[in-house]
Formats: structure tokens, C-alpha cells, sequence
């Protein structure tokens, strides 16, 4: 049992450590390790493509993020104040923004956009004084979109849970000794639901940042970082590939780690609450 | 003027709902609407839509039975083979492993499942590629074998990729599952494995139930693995809809395919629920 085990940890892990240390492959050879060297990483790096890539992905899951935590925050408080007939529609379409497969999401963002875009530009070309008219296009704001409507209805959930282990009573006394209801929110219940919404966010972070199929529907001329990586990947295996791969990884294992750590935070909270 | 308590608080309820209402109609309702309107529209003769109502496209869907094929065979096949394989492991942390490392052993199953899965079925590529495995066993004899591209290499990387997501329900049944169910069974004489086919196994169902429901329900809209070790040979419906957008632009056909997979998700979804339901079901019978 122990050693099915232990093979299942090393089927997990080994392949992702073999991509990082041929990152560090001073020769070009995929399978044999000739030496020590940074070299991939410096060409990975100095390539503006890649960069600009990064870039649009770090700004894109950032905004998405933020966005999917504010608004999904802000739903979860809802839904819990709301009739039952009410709730139950919002759970369903949460649900489905969760369920439906990244490549439908993508397809049916792409085909309304179009059509939207379709009726809309030459309306506004129309009414426009000047001679060039501004035209929405897939973008920056369509990625963000198609990203956080799945994470919003991620951060949702874990928030929601988290108000549903809420005590009451704390909210009651804090009504009861004449807070007003936005002084006991932002006294009493933010700061016991902010680790759920920064793990939230940490979550939706990682989600935009490692999405691949959804942007590649709906980013218009612009490219993410697993696009480029993807491109890179058809173009055939390189180290210089490798180099990025390590270095996607090791940023995804940072901020899931801290997405845990706060929710342990909250757990040990819990805990020592209990007793 | 003073609204009225009850006015103000559903006033409040609405303005909170608003932005998660709104980001829901406008990026989830009204682009679902949309492809249902493409899918009984007809391609302009330039690629993209054009405005009909026919059913041509749906009844042009065995056009790409190979893709339902794969998928509907593959996706399933790949839950199976996480499930074997997550099954043991799951069992080993809940009820097995010690205490003190328990929490590591969890955090290091869940954390790959949140990093790339473009970079860790890129792994794949590399290791059955020609350079990786293949050549491994040409130089201890076996020339010529080829891994990439076979079904077998796009299941490889199902298991990799969504192994963490089935262990992780189980581990949780098992976790929530009393000890001394398993001691009294073993007092009244029972064999550790009769123990574990009565006892524990029907314990876990629920979280076999859910892990197998969630992978499947993912792998049917799956892309980059059969893309990336399937090399175009063995693809899903998820390549064949990128095929048809972004490549032949025959949007009105991949929007019917793409309400058609839809709708196999909701299926799964609806036999799985059901049967989960069923479970609940005879649990509640057994405990009263």
C-alpha cells in the first residue's frame, strides 16, 4: 500500500521536476543533461514576445481577480439574504458558470461578442462627428470577462461557506449595541470572511493565469501567456519552452501555497474557536 | 422620505446581487442565447454566420461522430482509470497515514491540480516523445515503439492531469468516515477485506460518486491533452469545435455541437446527481 503510494506522489511529481531540470540544460539534447546552465532562461526572457505575453497575463488575471472577489463578495452576501425562489435561480446559473466546459464558455463569449459587436459598431460609426470611430473589438476586457465569470462564481461558493459557518450571535450583539448595519459589517463580518475572499482571489488568480482554452477563443489579437506557450509547444519542444514552463510553475506554486496557507489560517481560526 | 424596512432590505439584496446579476446575464445567459441562435443559422459562403433557421447543422452532427466518440468513450475510460488509481491513495491518507503528516501528504496531491495544465501535459509530451521513453527502450532493445499520439498517451495524461481532483471527494468521505464502524466490524470477526467491501467501500460512495461526476463532466470539454499528446489523431469534441471556429469558420456547425455538448453535460450530470441521490437514499434507510 505504502509503495502504491509512494509510486502515485512520484507519477505526480516526477515529470514536472524533469521539465525543470533540463530548464537548467546547458545543451540543447531533450534527453541527456550535458551541464549546468542558465542560458534558456536569460533567452526565454530577453524574447519581447514572451514578456509582452506575461505582462497581458499578469494584468489580466489581476483585474479578473479582483473583479470575481469584489462582485462575488458581494453576491455571496446576497444569496444569503435572499427568498428561496430567488436563490435558487441564482444557484443554478453559479452552477452552470462553474459546469459548462472553458471551450463552450469561449465559443459562446466569441459568437455573442461578434454579434453584439456587429450591431453596435456601425450604429456608433454613424453617430460618430469625427472620422474615425471608435471600434470594440475582442480584447483585454473580453478575457477578463469570460475569466471572471467563472471565478466570481468560485469566489462565491468559498464565501458562501464561510457565511454559512458565521456566528450569528456576534452579528445580533453588534446590532444590539447600536451599530449601524454597515459598521457591523465592516467590523464584524469582513474581517471574519477576508482570508475565503483572498483565497478566492488567489484561486481566480491562478485560474486566468493558467487558462489557456477560454482566452483562445476571445483575445482578439492579443496573446496570454499559455498562448504563447501553446504556440511554442506546436513549433516543437525546446528548452527555451522549458525555461518558461519552470518558471509558470514555480509562480502557480507561490500563490496556490499562499491560497492554502490563508485557508489553513482560517481552519486553525476555526479551531481554536471550537474549544 | 422613509422607505420601509422591508423595501430598503430588498433594495439592499438587489444592489448587492446586481454586479454578479448582471456579469451572469450579459458573459453567460445572453452568450448561451447567442449560440443557440447560431446553431440554426447557416455559414456565409466567406466563413462566420449568417442569419436562417434550419436544423441542417444538427442533422450534419454524425459529420463529426469520431470526436463524440472518443470523448464519450475516453472520458469516461479516464475517470475509471483516476478512480483505480486515486482510490488506494485516498484510503492511505484518510485512514492509514499518520496524523502529523496528513495535512502535507493532501496539500502535495491538491497542488499540482491548480498549477498549468498546459505545462504539466507539455511534461507528458516531452517524456513520451521520441527523445523521452521510446528512446529509453530502443536502447534496451525494443526500437520502434511509438507512444505519442495513441490513445493510450492522452489517457496518460487524463490520469495526470485529474488524478488530484478524484482523490480529493474520496479522501473526504474516508476522512468523515467513523473508526469505530471499522473496529466493531473487526470485533464481530470480520476479515480486513470483508470489513472494507461492507463497511468502508459503501462509506466512500458519495465521494466516488462525486470525483467520478467531476472528472468526467471536465474531461467531456477537454482540449489541450487530447490536442497535445493525441496530436490531431486522437481528438474530442473540444478540438473539433476549435477546428471549426478558428480554422474552417463554420460557426453555425460548431455552435451546434457545441449546444449538443452542452447538453451531454447536463445528461452526465443528471445521471450522476440521480444516482448519488440514490445512495443518500439507502444510507438514510441503513441508519434509522
Amino acid at each position: 500500500m505504502r509503495a502504491l503510494v509512494f509510486a502515485v506522489y512520484l507519477f505526480l511529481y516526477a515529470p514536472i521536476a524533469l521539465v525543470v531540470l533540463f530548464s537548467f540544460n546547458a545543451g540543447r539534447s531533450a534527453s541527456e543533461f550535458t551541464g549546468f546552465s542558465l542560458a534558456w532562461y536569460g533567452k526565454a526572457f530577453s524574447n519581447t514576445f514572451l514578456i509582452q505575453a506575461l505582462v497581458n497575463s499578469l494584468f489580466i488575471a489581476t483585474v479578473s481577480a479582483a473583479l470575481a472577489a469584489v462582485v462575488g463578495t458581494l453576491a455571496a452576501l446576497a444569496i444569503e439574504r435572499m427568498g428561496p425562489r430567488m436563490r435558487t435561480i441564482f444557484d443554478a446559473l453559479l452552477a452552470a458558470a462553474i459546469v459548462v466546459p472553458g471551450v463552450v464558455i469561449g465559443i459562446a463569449t466569441l459568437v455573442a461578442l461578434a454579434a453584439v459587436f456587429s450591431v453596435i459598431n456601425p450604429a456608433v460609426a454613424s453617430i460618430w462627428p469625427g472620422d474615425r470611430p471608435p471600434q470594440f473589438r475582442l480584447g483585454y476586457a473580453s478575457i477578463i470577462a469570460a475569466h471572471g465569470l467563472f471565478s466570481m462564481a468560485v469566489v462565491t461558493m468559498i464565501v458562501r461557506a464561510r457565511i454559512a459557518g458565521l456566528g450569528r450571535d456576534i452579528v445580533e450583539a453588534s446590532n444590539d449595541l447600536y451599530a449601524t448595519p454597515l459598521g457591523t459589517f465592516r467590523q464584524i463580518v469582513l474581517p471574519q470572511i477576508m482570508p475565503s475572499i483572498l483565497a478566492g482571489f488567489l484561486l481566480a488568480f491562478t485560474f486566468s493565469f493558467d487558462d489557456f482554452i477560454v482566452a483562445f477563443f476571445v483575445a482578439g489579437s492579443n496573446t496570454t501567456l499559455p498562448m504563447y506557450v501553446f504556440a511554442s509547444i506546436r513549433r516543437g519542444v525546446t528548452p527555451e519552452i522549458n525555461a518558461v514552463a519552470a518558471s509558470v510553475l514555480v509562480a502557480s506554486l507561490i500563490l496556490i501555497f499562499a491560497a492554502r496557507f490563508l485557508m489553513r489560517e482560517k481552519k486553525a481560526r476555526d479551531a481554536g474557536g471550537a474549544e | 422620505m422613509a422607505l420601509q424596512a422591508g423595501t430598503r432590505r430588498s433594495l439592499v439584496t438587489a444592489g448587492l446581487a446586481a454586479p454578479a446579476a448582471l456579469w451572469l446575464l450579459g458573459f453567460l445567459v445572453l452568450p448561451f442565447l447567442a449560440m443557440l441562435v447560431f446553431s440554426v443559422g447557416q455559414r456565409a459562403p466567406e466563413g462566420g454566420y449568417m442569419p436562417a433557421f434550419t436544423f441542417e447543422q444538427f442533422l450534419n452532427l454524425p459529420a463529426r461522430a469520431t470526436a463524440f466518440a472518443n470523448t464519450l468513450v475516453l472520458a469516461p475510460l479516464g475517470a475509471m482509470l483516476c478512480l483505480v488509481v486515486g482510490y488506494p491513495v485516498a484510503y492511505y491518507l484518510a485512514i492509514r497515514a499518520e496524523p502529523r503528516h496528513r495535512l502535507l501528504l493532501v496539500s502535495l496531491i491538491v497542488v499540482p491540480f491548480w498549477t498549468s495544465l498546459l505545462v504539466r501535459t507539455y511534461a507528458w509530451m516531452y517524456i513520451l516523445g521520441s527523445r523521452g521513453l521510446p528512446n529509453l527502450l530502443d536502447m534496451i532493445g525494443l526500437p520502434d515503439i511509438r507512444m505519442l499520439n495513441t490513445p493510450g498517451a492522452v489517457l496518460v495524461g487524463i490520469v495526470y492531469g485529474y488524478l488530484p481532483l478524484m482523490i480529493m471527494p474520496i479522501y473526504v468521505s474516508l476522512e468523515k468516515l467513523d473508526r469505530r464502524l471499522l473496529d466493531a466490524s473487526a470485533d464481530l470477526g470480520a476479515r480486513p477485506l470483508s470489513t472494507f467491501i461492507g463497511v468502508t467501500l459503501p462509506l466512500s460512495m458519495p465521494g466516488v460518486m462525486t470525483g467520478t461526476a467531476l472528472v468526467t463532466i471536465l474531461l467531456l470539454g477537454e482540449y489541450l491533452i487530447p490536442q497535445l499528446l493525441g496530436g490531431g489523431k486522437v481528438f474530442f469534441i473540444g478540438n473539433a469545435l476549435v477546428d471549426l471556429f478558428l480554422q474552417s469558420r463554420n460557426w453555425p456547425f460548431g455552435s451546434a455541437i457545441a449546444v449538443t455538448l452542452v447538453v451531454v453535460v447536463v445528461v452526465v450530470l443528471a445521471i450522476a446527481m440521480r444516482i448519488a441521490w440514490r445512495f443518500a437514499g439507502t444510507r438514510r434507510v441503513d441508519l434509522v
